[in-house]
């Protein structure tokens, strides 16, 4: 019942690195400057994309990443697994697998433990810019990226319908980055066009109640400050659409489909240049209140990346 | 409409962002002065050249390169950028790496390396990013293979 639905693509993404001649996996960049890995797979901050191009590959080089990640708040579960490739700091390819334990959520909607999972296809290109080295100037790197998302959400797939919610949905987004150097301070903000419930695990938009379908921009910021070289600490914020309220109210559950804007601050810590761990405290705001208390849904969350 | 605005102010935040902020008190000590001077200056500039020479990565484009003379030019560079009373005289960034392969990988190893003899040498981490990133955007013009 887990991953067995992601394992054709994550083999296949892995037959593709083993076939890459390994001389041109390299490891060029410096350490940390490829961000760590999102929960969606993206090269950036832990919640949010930032516009660096993963893995520690540079010019002239490919590059792989794995990693994996674990997020438990008071009443949920999620556990994320990805690989990226990317080729000469200028494109991005990933694959996440995200898999959410529903807790008393699910117990309380469908009757039973629910888990549900998505798979998230993302390409991110570097328009311009160089967000460590240009020191000199504040121009900032410049990157698009899209995201492709597509939920399995077994037993709730019922309810979905009713709210009108899509079970698949594509973000796009415009990031862009700047090192500080002198100060060491990173600054990212990206803009994206989602129509995504809590990041596509409550599926995407709504029409009970009114359409709720369409994409809207949201904002999202993170800030870091380098203690050492392959030592960090920020803070990030990712604003959320709120589209399954109405269907909410419309299904007689008051304010219980609301959703809040995502924050946490973290550490991020690279013990060699192809490894780097991660632990923030989140606080992913009101997720399913109707079933939770209205709780703020806060806890930690770990990750680990390794590059080739 | 106003949804918008935002967004797009955000998008801005890293070009508006001040990148140093001069301290207000009248004469700050300079980046040199912090450095405690030439002297010092030139000896994590020996430790890294001769780092340099031992690195995997780019060692064997230092192996005819006679250290003692690379170290005290590159002190000289330091010392002038930093504010201190040198002269670099040599050749320009451009024109002393034309001819050679040095790809955006070797720049980044050179940088780590520097970083290992600045840690070494016990230079504070808030004064290498100062030294960094006067060094960081020769990237344009050492960097040969792009």
């Amino acid at each position: 019942m887990s991953a067995r639905r992601m394992e054709p693509g994550l083999l296949a993404l892995a037959a593709t690195f083993l076939l890459m001649p390994a001389a041109q996996a390299a490891t060029g960049k410096l350490v940390l400057t490829g961000g760590i890995t999102s929960v969606e797979g993206t090269a950036g901050g832990g919640i949010t994309p930032w516009a660096m191009i993963g893995t520690q590959a540079t010019e002239n080089e490919w590059g792989v990443s794995a990693s994996s990640s674990f997020t438990e708040t008071n009443d949920y579960r999620l556990n994320t697994y990805g690989v990226a490739a990317a080729w000469n700091e200028r494109v991005e390819f990933s694959l996440a697998q995200q898999r959410l334990d529903t807790g008393i959520t699910g117990t309380a909607l469908t009757g039973s433990d629910l888990v549900l999972e998505q798979q998230i296809i993302g390409a991110k290109v570097r328009v311009f810019g160089e967000a460590v080295l240009d020191a000199d100037t504040r121009m900032p790197q410049v990157s698009v990226g899209v995201q492709h998302k597509r939920l399995d959400a077994n037993a709730l797939e019922p309810t979905l319908k009713s709210l009108g919610a899509r079970r698949s949905g594509t973000d796009v987004y415009v990031s862009a980055t700047k090192l500080f150097l002198a100060p060491g301070i990173l600054v990212n903000t990206t803009l994206r066009a989602t129509n995504a419930n809590q990041n596509g695990l409550l599926g995407f938009g709504a029409r009970l109640g009114g359409d709720e379908s369409r994409h809207q921009i949201v904002p999202e910021v993170s800030v870091a400050k380098l203690l050492r070289n392959n030592l960090a600490v920020g803070m990030e914020y990712r604003a959320m659409p709120n589209k399954l309220a109405r269907a909410g109210q419309a299904a007689g559950l008051s304010n219980g489909l609301a959703a809040d804007d995502w924050k946490d601050v973290f550490i991020a810590w690279a013990p060699h240049k192809q490894v780097s761990l991660t632990a923030a405290y989140v606080d992913l705001g009101r997720i399913v209140p109707a079933t939770t208390n209205n709780r703020d849904q806060r806890g930690i969350f770990v990750s680990a990346q390794i590059a080739f | 409409m106003k949804r918008q605005v935002l967004p797009v102010l955000l998008l801005c935040l890293p070009m508006l962002a001040s990148a140093n902020t001069p301290p207000e008190s009248t004469k700050p000590p300079t980046l040199y002065e912090q450095l405690g001077g030439k002297d010092n200056i030139r000896v994590v500039m020996d430790d890294f050249v001769a780092r340099l020479k031992q690195d995997s990565r780019i060692g064997n484009q230092f192996t005819h390169t006679n250290a003692a003379r690379l170290a005290s030019q590159l002190t000289d560079q330091v010392c002038e950028a930093t504010g201190g009373p040198c002269r670099y005289i040599g050749l320009d960034m451009k024109a002393a790496h034309a001819g050679m392969t040095i790809t955006k990988a070797h720049f980044n190893a050179l940088v780590e390396v520097l970083v290992a003899s600045m840690n070494a040498k016990g230079v504070p981490f808030d004064l290498q990013t100062d030294i960094l990133a006067m060094l960081a955007p020769m990237h344009r013009d050492v960097i040969t293979v792009r």
